[in-house]
């Protein structure tokens, strides 16, 4: 049995820093995105995803799950809150991985109606555990068809971007140009100065694997022993590589697995400002990603989150996506900003990969690769 | 009286099985129970046939008993200091060994490898760059403030005359050490091991920064299966091996803390001595290098502007000015994921005293069994992988009464139970310590039991709660494991997961305004645990009885 006497005045303190900490939280559990907080005016081509006029009106609010990199200017989401009368509620369920996991988790019960961010490495593990149900959006025509990987619209496209061996251009010059293909990376020349990220625990050093399978077939396994012999060095991820070894964040090694985008970010976020990027891109060592929406299988308000997907693909929302997130619109016609357009270099044909074809292979693969640049 | 007892009784047993129950056991089970049925049985009974596995195993093992050993070593003669001698900043320093908790690993790993490299280890025979002996500094790094502060904190309240009159009697300092104090200094020690050995039992973001592509604990390949591969079989295998692996520690440490339990006598606090020069500067010399040092670089980082490509770039406070401005990359501004860390901090910090104290209660009063499963069950949060915990917590507590998936709340309550078992686990050796002739004697001496609850057992348990109180504050304030898998609305944006969000891009700017927020976060965190403990002080008695 307790012995009470010692314990009552534990209890009075127990109960005092209980009432402290519950009268510190705000109110209700679940919040909406504010409406009329100052976003971008609505314009006509809202109007085209407007609540159609039926007898069942579309109902909210419509819950979006994204990832942790998901993110757009204030007030665009009440956009689409003025013109359907919808409410959007977001969460973010961890990186691209952790949100597609959870997902998988959790099907048929899911945690929102619509999920954006998922990518074409994830893309066929999402389709085989049947997280989303079709819809074909009419906004879709806008949509160069290379983007449209999966033919029965269980997906929808939003914004693609490449993976690309980045270099810090002002370590390059007479003596050693700056590579531009994937062979010059195992060049002697360019011997101890790469950095690369582990496939099998960050998004961009699967892709760069990918770039590297798509365009060597079986011999990829050559080329990353020849990388291996010419002093590669593997991070965790994309942070440690680019903040810890690359000249950029401070490190040492000029060359490193980075994004088509990289050094539009360098300008933007300088400090002091620069007028150029201090890095360039090497457009033959890309690898397109390419993110998608879908309405997640067991929604209560698929009226709602077909018109949120249409909302996805407008110009309001796909102008917002290069400077928040670092990508491009599908949207062909959406305008780009220019300090984005500037200096990002985008590939003319990049290396590609069939959904399916990753699902099938990425741990054998994987399992290969660290067999062969690790041990 | 009696009802109030009763009703207590009731309470204090409840409340924290509820707790551990609804939050802890039955996600875990769910979702361990779903792994299985997915093939993980003939996973698991697989894994000790792979090389692969028991390499992994192993590693996690001796590096969790390594990081151990090293941070008690470093850790003790700073606790003695703490706990014996009076000098200046001696709450200050008390409060700055706290800080490195808070602090994200993707920013200390990558101060530790800067530091390396400006110390020259980055190369030749002494190199620690992306080896295991990384592993382990950084391990030390984080857990010294465990031990210096549980072990202090119950070496402050033994009675220094037992170790005096040792010292008469002609022991030298080494065998009135050997032979006194560290017999009743060992529960505490053991408690403070078990807490450290668990951390480095599931380290993760260490493991990934610091140790090297080839390295990985259990804790890595349960998530590199669960979230890179999707083989949640494989993951649920792994899983149950580090959760019986745990099991095992605590069962084997718990028996060890009650075995050796000493009761001490508390409350004629003999005044500490003041500290001689050269203990303190060499005291003050070790915990510098383990500590300072790394938060230097950090300090340093935040403070330059432009230094990118290797130049040297200018002093500037520039990053911490714009820690207000809300760049677009962040949902928030730095400051007001800050004010939403504080937030869950208070909350969590909350809960955690609350259901560590009762459970404390439990564990030193409460019937045998009953006590022995809570002072297991309750630590076992520490020792669980945050995927685990996670995505358990997804699939669970998605149903009414228990739809909590998307609540605010559950955001807090994951970092409650991880503060609970550092609650339990500063309570429970002082609980068990308050020497019941002391409570008769004041009894005999004509205190009412009202007197004798308020003047000795309150500021013996207030002072151990504020202890445990600002670890857990300090725990929620950096955790990011088991948050990042929780589904969250953007807004509450966490303060670590915003100092990751501000690493995700390029840009001198973004890793300027990164530091900031981490030094920021330092201090934040150790003016807090200073309140803290300041609140808790305030309760302890001075007069004789």
């Amino acid at each position: 049995m307790l012995r009470f006497r010692s314990v009552y005045s534990a209890v009075g303190l127990v109960a005092a820093l209980l009432i402290g900490a519950t009268s510190c939280g705000d109110d209700d559990a679940s919040t909406t995105v504010p409406v009329n907080s100052g976003g971008p005016v609505v314009t006509e081509e809202l109007a085209a995803i407007e609540a159609p006029a039926t007898t069942t009106a579309p109902t909210g609010p419509v819950t979006l799950i994204t990832h942790d990199s998901f993110w757009v200017s204030e007030g665009t989401l009440s956009a689409f809150t003025e013109a359907t009368g919808i409410q959007v509620v977001l969460q973010t369920a961890g990186d691209t991985g952790q949100m597609v996991s959870s997902a998988i988790l959790t099907v048929g019960d899911p945690l929102g109606d619509v999920m954006f961010g998922v990518d074409n490495t994830f893309l066929q593990r999402a389709l085989d555990a049947d997280l989303f149900e079709a819809y074909e959006s009419s906004a879709l025509s806008g949509v160069p068809d290379e983007l449209q990987l999966d033919a029965s619209h269980r997906v929808t496209p939003v914004d693609f971007g490449d993976v690309c061996v980045n270099y810090w251009i002002d370590w390059f010059g007479d003596d050693l140009a700056a590579p531009t293909s994937l062979d010059d990376l195992t060049d002697p020349a360019y011997a101890d100065l790469m950095v690369v990220q582990n496939p099998e625990t960050s998004s961009p050093g699967l892709a760069f694997l990918l770039a590297t399978i798509a365009e060597y077939g079986d011999g990829w396994e050559d080329y990353w022993a020849a990388l291996r012999d010419n002093g590669v060095v593997v991070t965790a991820s994309w942070e440690d590589a680019y903040y810890g070894e690359f000249v950029s964040g401070g490190g040492d090694r000029p060359i490193v697995v980075s994004y088509a985008s990289s050094p539009t970010a360098e300008v933007i976020y300088a400090d002091p400002p620069i007028d150029t990027p201090p890095t360039g891109v090497v457009t033959e060592t890309c690898f397109r990603q390419i993110e998608f929406a879908g309405i997640l299988a067991g929604t209560d308000h698929r009226a709602a989150a077909e018109l949120l997907v249409d909302f996805l693909l407008s110009p309001t929302f796909q102008e917002e996506i290069p400077l928040n997130m670092f990508v491009f619109p599908a949207l062909a016609t959406a305008e780009l900003p220019p300090t984005f357009v500037d200096f990002v270099e985008l590939a003319d044909d990049p290396h590609e990969m069939d959904p399916a074809a990753i699902e099938a292979h990425r741990n054998d693969w994987s399992e290969r690769w660290t067999e062969i640049v690790l041990r | 009286m009696i009802p109030f007892r009763k009703a207590f009784a009731a309470v204090a047993v409840v409340v924290p099985a509820a707790f551990l129950g609804i939050f802890f056991l039955y996600p875990v089970g769910s979702i361990l129970v779903r792994g299985l049925g997915a093939d993980g049985l003939n996973r698991l009974v697989e894994l000790p046939g792979r090389s692969s596995f028991r390499g992994v195993a192993w590693f996690t093992l001796w590096q969790a008993v390594a990081s151990t050993v090293l941070t008690v070593a470093v850790a003790l003669p700073g606790a003695h200091l703490l706990a014996r001698r009076r000098f200046r900043g001696r709450s200050l320093l008390r409060a700055a060994a706290t800080v490195p908790f808070v602090l994200p690993t993707v920013v200390v790993g990558g101060a530790f490898l800067a530091l390396f490299e400006r110390l020259g280890l980055n190369d030749g025979p002494l190199r620690l760059t992306r080896t295991a002996g990384a592993i382990l500094a950084a391990h030390v790094f984080f857990n010294v403030a465990v031990v210096l502060r549980t072990v202090g904190t119950f070496w402050e309240g033994l009675d220094p005359r037992v170790v005096e009159q040792a010292r008469v009697l002609g022991a030298s300092p080494a065998q009135a050490f050997r032979w006194v104090t560290w017999p009743r200094l060992w529960p505490a020690v053991a408690a403070a091991s078990s807490i450290v050995f668990l951390f480095c039992f599931t380290s993760f973001g260490v493991v990934l920064v610091l140790g090297g592509p080839t390295r990985a604990t259990l804790e890595t390949e349960v998530w590199r299966h669960a979230v890179f591969r999707g083989d949640l079989a494989s993951a649920t295998a792994l899983a149950l091996v580090q959760l019986a692996a745990v099991v095992a520690m605590v069962v084997v440490t718990n028996r060890l803390q009650r075995r050796r339990a000493v009761a001490q006598r508390v409350v004629r606090r003999v005044p500490p001595l003041r500290a001689s020069g050269r203990l303190l500067a060499a005291n003050l010399a070790l915990l510098g290098v383990v500590l300072g040092l790394p938060i230097a670089v950090l300090v340093e980082r935040s403070l330059i502007r432009g230094r990118s490509g290797g130049g040297w770039g200018v002093f500037t406070l520039d990053h911490y000015g714009a820690l207000a401005d809300r760049l677009s990359l962040l949902p928030v501004s730095a400051l007001g994921a800050l004010r939403n860390s504080l937030v869950f901090a208070v909350v969590a910090a909350g809960l955690a005293v609350v259901v560590g104290g009762l459970a404390s209660v439990v564990v030193v009063h409460g019937r045998r069994t009953v006590a022995r499963a809570f002072d297991l069950g309750m630590m076992l949060p520490l020792g669980a992988s945050a995927v685990t915990v996670g995505f358990g917590m997804l699939i669970a507590l998605s149903e009414p009464p228990l739809d909590f998936r998307s609540s605010r709340w559950l955001v807090p309550v994951a970092h409650a139970l991880i503060g609970v078992p550092f609650v339990m686990r500063v309570v429970v050796p002082t609980l068990r310590g308050i020497d019941v002739r002391l409570r008769e004697a004041a009894a005999t001496l004509g205190a009412t039991p009202a007197r004798v609850r308020r003047e000795i057992d309150l500021p013996i348990a207030a002072r151990a709660l504020a202890v445990g109180a600002g670890f857990s504050f300090a725990v929620s304030l950096g955790e990011f494991g088991a948050t990042s898998f929780l589904p969250r609305h953007p807004d509450r944006l966490t303060a670590p997961l915003a100092l990751f969000r501000l690493l995700s891009q390029p840009g001198d700017a973004l890793r300027g305004q990164a530091m900031a927020l981490a030094v920021v976060l330092m201090l934040v965190t150790a003016l807090s645990v200073l309140a803290i403990e300041g609140w808790g002080r305030r309760g302890t008695v001075r007069g004789d009885l």
